[in-house]
C-alpha cells in the first residue's frame, strides 16, 4: 500500500488563478517585503530616502549579487558551494597581479586580468562539483576544503601582502556613475542576474538544472547525466566568484588574500531570501537579487536608525531565519494551489 | 467455544483510492499458531500493522483477550503484549546485542549509568531462550541475518508478550536455520505464546501451523484448519478469481524478430547468469515473488545499476550499456516500480515531466521552445486520457493512474522500441488500469517489444505472449501462453525457496 499518504485531489482551483498565485506566493512575496521594509526606513530612518544613500546601497550589492547569481545554480540542484568567498580572494589576487603587469598595456592587462579571474574562479568550480559527483561526497564538505585551500592559494600567490597600484582607466571606470544613477559595478550585477535568468527560464540547460534537483535519480534513469549538470552548476558558481572578484578590484582597487571572508554566507542567505528552496529544484533568480537587496536595505538602514553594529548582526540573523520559516510554510501553501 | 485471545470483528481500512482491508473477521484461539496468506498487497501488512498500532481500523472492532483492543502507537500494541518482528529488522547495527535486546528499557544504576552486569546477564538468557550461544556483548553488525533475526525474536520475549507476530522470518534464512526457528517456535508454543505466522512459503505452514487465514485484494476468503489441506488448495484461494477477460489478449498481433535479447546478464558474483529475448510485437512477463531479482535484473539490463558481465543485443546488434543513458540512446525505456522516486519530477509540471527524455525535439539552439512543448504535451495527454487540470498542473498531484500514463507519455515522447514495465499496474485504479492495457496492446501493434513485471499474476496471463519466472534471482522456467496455469507459475515461482 505505496499510495496510502497521497491525496487524491486535482487543482481545487483553476489554472489561470492558480498561476497568479503560484507568482504572488513564489515571486512577489519576496518583493513586497522588499518594498515594506524600504518604505520602513525611508519613513523611519533619516537620510535613508535620498539619492546618495541608494547609490550606495546599489555600489554595496554588486558583489554579493554576483556571486547570489552562481550559488542560485548551485542551490536548484540541491548542493551547496561554501568557497566563493575565498575563491573570490585568490582571484583578485590573480586578477591584480596580471593587471598589474607592467609590460602590458592597460587594456590588454584588465582584459587578461578578467579572463585569469573567470578562469581561476571556474577552475575552482570545477573542481568541487568534479569531486563532489565523482566520490559522491556532499558538496558541503568539498566546498569547504575548497574554501580553505583557495584561502591558501590567495596567500601563496600574494605573497600574503594585499596587491595595489591597478590602471587608473580601471578605476575610473569602477568609480563611473551612469547617467548619474547607475553605478557601473551595479551595471555589472546586474548583467550577470539578466544572463542567470534567461538560462535558467529560456534554456535546455536550466530546464535541466530545475529537473536535477527535484529528482535526480528520475533524470538519471530518463537517459541524462544529472553529474553533468552539477558540475555545470559548480563551474557557474566558480565563475561567478571569478566575475565578483572583478567587481571587488573595480570597487575597492586592491587585490587581497583576506577578501571575501563570509562572503559565501551573505550570497546563501541571499538565494534563501530570495526564495529558492535549500533542497533544490525550486527558486528563481530574480528572487535571489531581490534577497540580496533586503539585506543591504536592512543593513544599511539598522546603521542609519543607529542600531550598533552589535545589534545589526542579530536583526539580520532574525531575518534569514524567518525566510527559512516562511520558505518551509509557502511549500504548503503552494503545494495547496498546485 | 475455544478460547480465543484476539477476535477481529468487520475490521476495514480505506486509503485513499484503495480498500486495503475490507469486513475482516476472524479469530485466534489463545496458544495457537495462526498462519496468515495471501498475494503481495492481499491486505497482510495492512492486518498487521492494525494489530502493531501502526494503523487505526476505518470500521469493525478488535477485541484482545475480551476487551476492546485499540492501541495507537506500537508502543501502546507492546504494553497490551503484542509483538511485531517485521521483515525489516529494526536493530541498531553499531550497538551490543544486549543493548538492542533491552534498548528500550535498560537496566540501570544510580545517576542513569547503564548496570552493564545486569544488562548481559539478563540478555544471555534472553538468547537462550531462542537457542542463540553467543555472547551478547557482540555488536549486531557482526551478526549474519539469521541470528539478527533471533536476536529480534529474543526481543519480542524480552517485554512477556503474549501474542508474536513474525512477518516472513524464514524470507532470507536457510533451511538449517529454518529448522532452529521451527524449534523455537514449537518451544514458544508449548509454553502458551500465540503466534502469528506470515509466509510465503506454502510448504513450511503445515509444518507448524494449527489455522490458516487467506486474505485476497483486502478480503477474508477463509479461516479455518489447516488440516486437511494441500498446498493447491492454498494456492487456489489465495489466487481465487477466473482471469476474466478484462486484458483484451490480442491474438492478432504476431511476433516478429527479437528485439532485445539478454544474454549471460550477471549482476555480480554472487547472482546466477540470466539470458532472455522479447521479440517486436511481444509482451513478455516476468513472473516471481517480490525479491527474487526481477527488478534487479531490469535494472541492471537498463544500466541503472551496475553489472558484471553479459551480451545485450538490440535488433540482432550488440549494444554497451553502461548508464541509463545508452539504454535510452539505443530505444530501451523503463518504467520503475518506485514511480514517485525514480520516474517523475514530482513537482514539476506534467509537460516538463513528458518532455525530459528529448528535450531536443522540442528545442532550438538549446532554447526551449515552450509552444512546441505545449503542443507536444497536449498531444500525448489527450491520446493517453491523462486527466489532469492541464499540463501545467504539477504530477504530484495527479492520482496513481495518471502519473503512471504521464511516465508512460514521456517514453512516448521519446520513442521507443522496447519498453520495460516495472509493476506498471502498482496503485492504479482499474479504469486507468485497462487503459494502460490497450495502451500496452497499441504499442504491440506498432511492433515494439514490451517486458512486463508484475507480482499480479492474472494480469500477466491476461497480457503475455510468454512468461519467464525468476526464484532466487534465477530464471527458473519459461511458460508459453499454451501452457499458462496459475499453479504452475507459482510453483516454479517458489521452486528455489522450498526445502529440498
Amino acid at each position: 500500500m505505496s499510495e496510502t499518504s497521497e491525496p487524491i485531489v486535482s487543482a481545487p482551483v483553476s489554472p489561470a488563478k492558480a498561476k497568479f498565485l503560484r507568482f504572488l506566493v513564489r515571486d512577489a512575496g519576496v518583493l513586497l517585503a522588499l518594498v515594506l521594509i524600504t518604505l520602513f526606513f525611508s519613513v523611519s530612518a533619516p537620510y535613508f530616502a535620498t539619492p546618495g544613500n541608494a547609490l550606495k546601497i546599489f555600489v554595496q550589492i554588486a558583489i554579493n549579487t554576483v556571486l547570489a547569481a552562481g550559488m542560485t545554480f548551485v542551490i536548484l540542484t540541491g548542493g551547496i558551494d561554501l568557497s566563493v568567498g575565498s575563491v573570490l580572494a585568490l582571484c583578485t589576487v590573480v586578477g591584480a597581479t596580471v593587471m598589474i603587469d607592467e609590460n602590458l598595456s592597460p587594456a590588454v592587462a584588465i582584459t587578461l586580468a578578467l579572463l585569469a579571474c573567470m578562469a581561476t574562479g571556474a577552475a575552482c568550480g570545477f573542481l568541487n562539483g568534479w569531486i563532489s559527483t565523482r566520490w559522491k561526497i556532499p558538496s558541503f564538505i568539498v566546498t569547504l576544503g575548497m574554501l580553505n585551500m583557495a584561502a591558501g592559494a590567495a596567500r601563496v600567490v600574494s605573497d600574503n601582502s594585499t596587491i595595489t597600484g591597478l590602471p587608473q582607466s580601471f578605476v575610473d571606470f569602477g568609480n563611473l556613475i551612469i547617467g548619474g544613477f547607475l553605478p557601473s559595478i551595479f551595471l555589472v550585477a546586474v548583467l550577470v542576474i539578466a544572463a542567470g535568468w534567461f538560462v535558467l527560464r529560456f534554456t535546455v540547460f536550466g530546464r535541466m538544472i530545475f529537473a536535477v534537483g527535484t529528482n535526480d535519480e528520475a533524470v538519471r534513469l530518463s537517459g541524462h547525466n544529472p553529474d553533468y549538470y552539477k558540475v555545470a552548476a559548480f563551474t557557474i558558481s566558480g565563475l561567478t566568484a571569478g566575475v565578483a572578484a572583478m567587481v571587488y578590484l573595480l570597487r575597492l582597487n586592491i587585490g587581497s588574500p583576506i577578501a571575501g571572508v563570509g562572503y559565501e554566507l551573505n550570497a546563501i542567505a541571499a538565494v534563501i531570501i530570495g526564495g529558492t528552496s535549500l533542497s533544490g529544484g525550486k527558486g528563481s533568480i530574480i528572487g535571489t537579487l531581490v534577497g540580496a537587496c533586503i539585506l543591504q536595505v536592512l543593513s544599511t538602514g539598522l546603521q542609519l536608525l543607529g542600531v550598533g553594529d552589535n545589534f545589526k548582526p542579530i536583526v539580520i540573523g532574525l531575518v534569514i531565519v524567518l525566510a527559512v520559516i516562511l520558505d518551509a510554510y509557502r511549500e504548503r501553501l503552494l503545494r495547496k494551489i498546485r | 467455544m475455544t478460547d480465543m485471545i484476539l477476535s477481529l470483528e468487520g475490521v476495514g481500512k480505506i486509503f485513499p483510492g484503495a480498500v486495503a482491508l475490507s469486513e475482516v473477521s476472524l479469530s485466534i484461539a489463545r496458544g495457537e499458531t495462526h498462519i496468515i496468506l495471501g498475494e503481495n498487497g492481499a491486505g497482510k501488512s495492512t492486518l498487521i500493522k492494525l494489530l502493531a498500532g501502526i494503523y487505526q481500523p476505518d470500521s469493525g472492532a478488535i477485541a484482545f483477550n475480551g476487551q476492546p483492543y485499540q492501541p495507537r502507537t506500537p508502543h501502546d500494541a507492546q504494553q497490551s503484549g503484542i509483538r511485531i518482528v517485521h521483515q525489516e529488522l529494526n536493530l541498531l547495527p553499531y550497538l551490543s546485542i544486549a543493548e538492542n535486546l533491552m534498548l528500550e528499557n535498560l537496566p540501570r544504576r544510580a545517576f542513569g549509568i547503564v548496570d552493564r552486569k545486569a544488562l548481559n546477564s539478563r540478555a544471555v538468557a534472553l538468547l537462550k531462550e531462542v537457542g542463540l550461544d553467543i555472547d551478547p556483548r557482540t555488536r549486531v553488525e557482526a551478526l549474519g541475518v539469521a541470528q539478527m533475526q533471533l536476536v529480534e525474536i529474543a526481543k519480542a520475549l524480552s517485554y512477556d508478550s503474549k501474542v508474536l507476530v513474525l512477518d516472513e522470518p524464514t524470507a532470507t534464512l536457510t533451511p538449517p536455520e529454518i529448522e532452529r526457528l521451527f524449534a523455537i517456535i514449537k518451544r514458544l508454543k508449548a509454553k502458551g505464546v500465540t503466534i502469528i505466522y506470515i509466509s510465503h512459503r506454502l510448504h513450511e505452514v503445515f509444518e507448524i501451523g494449527d489455522r490458516v487465514t487467506v486474505l485476497r485484494n483486502g478480503r477474508l476468503v477463509a479461516s479455518r484448519d489447516l488440516g486437511g489441506l494441500t498446498v493447491p488448495d492454498l494456492v487456489r484461494m489465495m489466487i481465487g478469481r477466473d482471469i476474466a477477460d478484462e486484458y483484451g489478449f490480442d491474438a492478432s498481433i504476431v511476433p516478429g524478430k527479437v528485439a532485445l535479447s539478454v544474454a549471460n546478464l550477471k549482476r555480480d558474483a554472487a547472482t546466477p547468469a540470466i539470458s532472455f529475448d522479447v521479440k517486436r510485437g511481444e509482451i513478455l512477463g516476468v513472473a516471481g515473488l517480490v525479491g527474487s531479482g526481477r527488478t534487479e535484473a531490469m535494472r541492471a539490463l537498463f544500466g541503472a545499476d551496475p553489472k558484471l558481465d553479459g551480451v545485450i543485443e538490440i535488433d540482432g546488434r550488440p549494444v554497451a550499456i553502461a548508464a541509463p543513458k545508452d539504454a535510452v540512446r539505443h530505444g530501451l525505456s523503463l518504467l520503475t516500480e518506485d514511480r514517485k522516486g525514480q520516474g517523475l519530477l514530482l513537482d514539476m509540471a506534467v509537460d516538463k515531466n513528458i518532455t525530459i527524455t528529448d528535450l531536443g525535439k522540442v528545442s532550438r539552439h538549446g532554447l526551449v521552445n515552450r509552444r512546441a512543448e505545449a503542443v507536444a504535451a497536449n498531444d500525448l495527454v489527450s491520446q493517453l486520457r491523462v486527466k489532469a487540470a492541464s499540463i501545467e498542473q504539477a504530477v504530484r498531484n495527479l492520482s496513481g493512474g495518471n502519473q503512471q500514463k504521464v511516465v508512460l507519455a514521456k517514453w512516448l515522447f521519446r520513442g521507443t522500441s522496447t519498453l520495460i514495465l516495472d509493476e506498471p499496474t502498482r496503485g492504479v485504479d482499474i479504469g486507468a488500469r485497462r487503459e494502460i492495457y490497450q495502451l500496452l496492446w497499441m504499442l504491440a501493434a506498432q511492433q515494439k517489444g514490451i517486458i512486463m513485471v508484475s507480482s499480479d499474476l492474472p494480469e500477466l496471463m491476461g497480457m503475455c505472449n510468454r512468461i519467464i519466472v525468476f526464484s532466487r534471482n534465477k530464471i527458473v522456467g519459461e511458460v508459453p501462453r499454451s501452457e499458462f496455469d496459475q499453479e504452475r507459475i507459482l510453483s516454479l515461482a517458489y521452486q528455489e525457496y522450498v526445502r529440498p
